[in-house]
């Protein structure tokens, strides 16, 4: 906010008049249910013969006692950890690979980038065809090879992990296309200097590209966290969950104990850690774009 | 391996492994239209003489209401476009252009949204909806994503960067704030409301969770609840029919793609660099 006073209309009226209406939507979508979600996970679930009432704590006593909420949570942290770092370093190869000239480019970046148009429930159909135990794609490049066929959905040892594997697919694609621009704004006098100075590829990568691709990194790290606890649409399709909770992610346990349980108190609770989440993302994402801007 | 003396064999390999991830990254769609163009008899056999065959298409149209799910998508995703350019139009000029009481405050209660989204508010918009009566409609679908934090804050930063003299010299000629706002930002903004309306259809068309929570009948249901409730019907459907089916659904959307690929790129960067 560093520009020049004068290019403000002073204007009450008029600036809240056209904000209105924006903000109508945003208060009544965003902010109500938020603060709402708030105080109903401080009440019981209105029944049809007993009304909501004051339980305080309850909820989220339940909540902490609840051995699946944890493992929701415990999931969630690893879907986390198994998607991110590895979309962000594929993003980054990707990104390396195509941003020379070599044959056939536009079409490769066309196949890395092509899953991010799909739908989350598109792919994870394809993907349960790939994961199918017996004649699925994946079953079968196992048989060759000479090993015994997994179901891979199916096992509490591998659903996690499998339903992981197709978020990498889907993200990394979208994450090269801003390591892409990153790497075509970067100065080339800079790889000049160090093939000069005889740097190897190696020595130039972590000194020079990667610190200099750091606030695409930051960037797409928001997101990429943001996607690992707002999207569920993958556990509706392929696992539901299971087998035995071993995929069960907070937002699906959330989907599942509001529409299928309909307790929706407890709902809100646990919908109250996630907001916190992602409360703590946007704060750490405001604090460090404030170091950002110190930098220019 | 020095940078400047850069082999031929380094480079070769380097065009290996960039085709190698390309074509494992390809895979997974290619096995689905192989799946979807072949009878199910062939579906997992690779022998490439199988015939060909639409059949599995036809099929889907007919089995199921595609050709209303399409219809709903089409209309749903128009509907968001045209409230969202028009709100977010409004709210970017105001920030862009205005000062007004608590301005700094409603920005960052602005930009929370873009991390507090409607998709994790399920249990409240649902209560909210049902209240207003409008569950099962197309317009509860889109009315939670009406206010963008997003577009606010993209048509902010595009109205930003266009020079004030011409606000004003469209002032001094007698113009009002509306009549400015339609005659010189909006048409200089146009290639923002191009890559804006490409991320906002991309990600309305393949919304899921949301929609899938606020309607259950055929006449509001989007192509992606309609796939998921098609796709796992009991029936014991064939792959080969849910790939049809799948690449059906994502059809348009994957067409207009690969037409405008530089486009969709540029929009998605564009929205993101921000």
């Amino acid at each position: 906010m560093k520009n020049a006073a004068s290019d403000e209309i002073e204007s009450p009226w008029v600036g809240w008049a056209l904000f209105l209406p924006a903000a109508a939507f945003l208060a009544v979508f965003t902010y109500y249910p938020a603060l709402a979600t708030l105080y109903h996970s401080v009440f019981s679930t209105a029944k049809a013969a007993r009304p909501a009432r004051f339980v305080g704590l309850d909820n989220y006593t339940a909540m902490v006692q609840d051995p699946i909420f944890w493992q929701a949570l415990k999931n969630n942290g690893w879907f986390a950890m198994g998607t991110i770092p590895a979309s962000i370093a594929l993003a980054i190869i990707m990104a390396l690979l195509v941003n020379r000239a070599l044959p056939g480019r536009a079409l490769l970046r066309m196949s890395y980038f092509a899953p991010t148009i799909l739908a989350m429930v598109a792919v994870a159909n394809i993907w349960l065809f790939i994961y199918a135990p017996q004649i699925g794609l994946l079953n079968q490049v196992v048989s060759w090879f000479g090993g015994t066929p997994h179901n891979w959905l199916g096992q509490p040892d591998t659903a996690l992990a499998s339903v992981t594997a197709v978020a990498i697919w889907k993200e990394a694609g979208f994450f090269m296309i801003f390591y892409l621009a990153a790497l075509q704004n970067m100065p080339a006098n800079l790889a000049e200097a160090a093939a000069i100075e005889g740097a190897s590829r190696w020595h130039y990568f972590w000194r020079v590209t990667f610190p200099l691709l750091m606030p695409t990194t930051l960037f797409v790290l928001v997101n990429a966290v943001v996607n690992a606890f707002r999207l569920v649409d993958h556990i509706i399709v392929m696992t539901k969950g299971g087998p035995d909770n071993a995929s069960m992610l907070l937002l699906y346990y959330i989907y599942e104990v509001g529409f299928k349980y309909w307790d929706t108190s407890y709902a809100a609770a646990m919908s109250m850690v996630l907001l916190v989440i992602l409360g703590a993302i946007a704060i750490g994402q405001f604090l460090i774009l404030d170091r950002r801007t110190h930098y220019r | 391996m020095k940078l400047g003396t850069d082999s031929g064999f380094q480079k070769f390999l380097e065009t290996v492994a960039a085709w190698m991830l390309g074509v494992l990254w390809a895979l997974p769609l290619l096995y689905a239209a192989w799946a979807a163009f072949h009878l199910s008899a062939d579906s997992t056999r690779f022998d490439l003489t199988a015939p060909l065959t639409w059949k599995n298409f036809v099929y889907v149209w007919r089995a199921a209401p595609f050709p209303r799910y399409f219809l709903n998508t089409f209309l749903l995703v128009s509907l968001i476009i045209v409230v969202q350019f028009t709100l977010s139009t409004l709210a970017g000029y105001a920030f862009a252009r205005f000062r007004f009481p608590c301005k700094n405050l409603m920005f960052v209660l602005v930009l929370l949204q873009l991390m507090i989204m409607p998709d994790v508010l399920i249990i409240e918009n649902y209560r909210t909806l049902a209240a207003m009566g409008l569950i099962d409609t197309i317009v509860a679908i889109g009315m939670p994503y009406f206010g963008s934090a997003f577009g606010i804050f993209l048509m902010r930063q595009t109205f930003k960067s266009i020079p004030k003299e011409l606000d004003d010299a469209a002032r001094i000629e007698g113009a009002g704030t509306m009549l400015t706002l339609f005659k010189v930002y909006v048409p200089l903004a146009k290639p923002v409301y191009l890559a804006y309306g490409l991320v906002s259809v991309s990600y309305h068309w393949n919304n899921f969770l949301w929609p899938l929570i606020v309607t259950n009948s055929v006449s509001a249901r989007p192509l992606t609840v309609g796939l998921q409730i098609f796709s796992s019907g009991d029936q014991g459907i064939e792959w080969s029919i849910i790939t049809a089916a799948t690449l059906l659904s994502a059809g348009p959307l994957l067409v207009a793609f690969l037409l405008f690929q530089r486009q969709f790129v540029q929009s998605f960067l564009r929205a993101g660099i921000r």
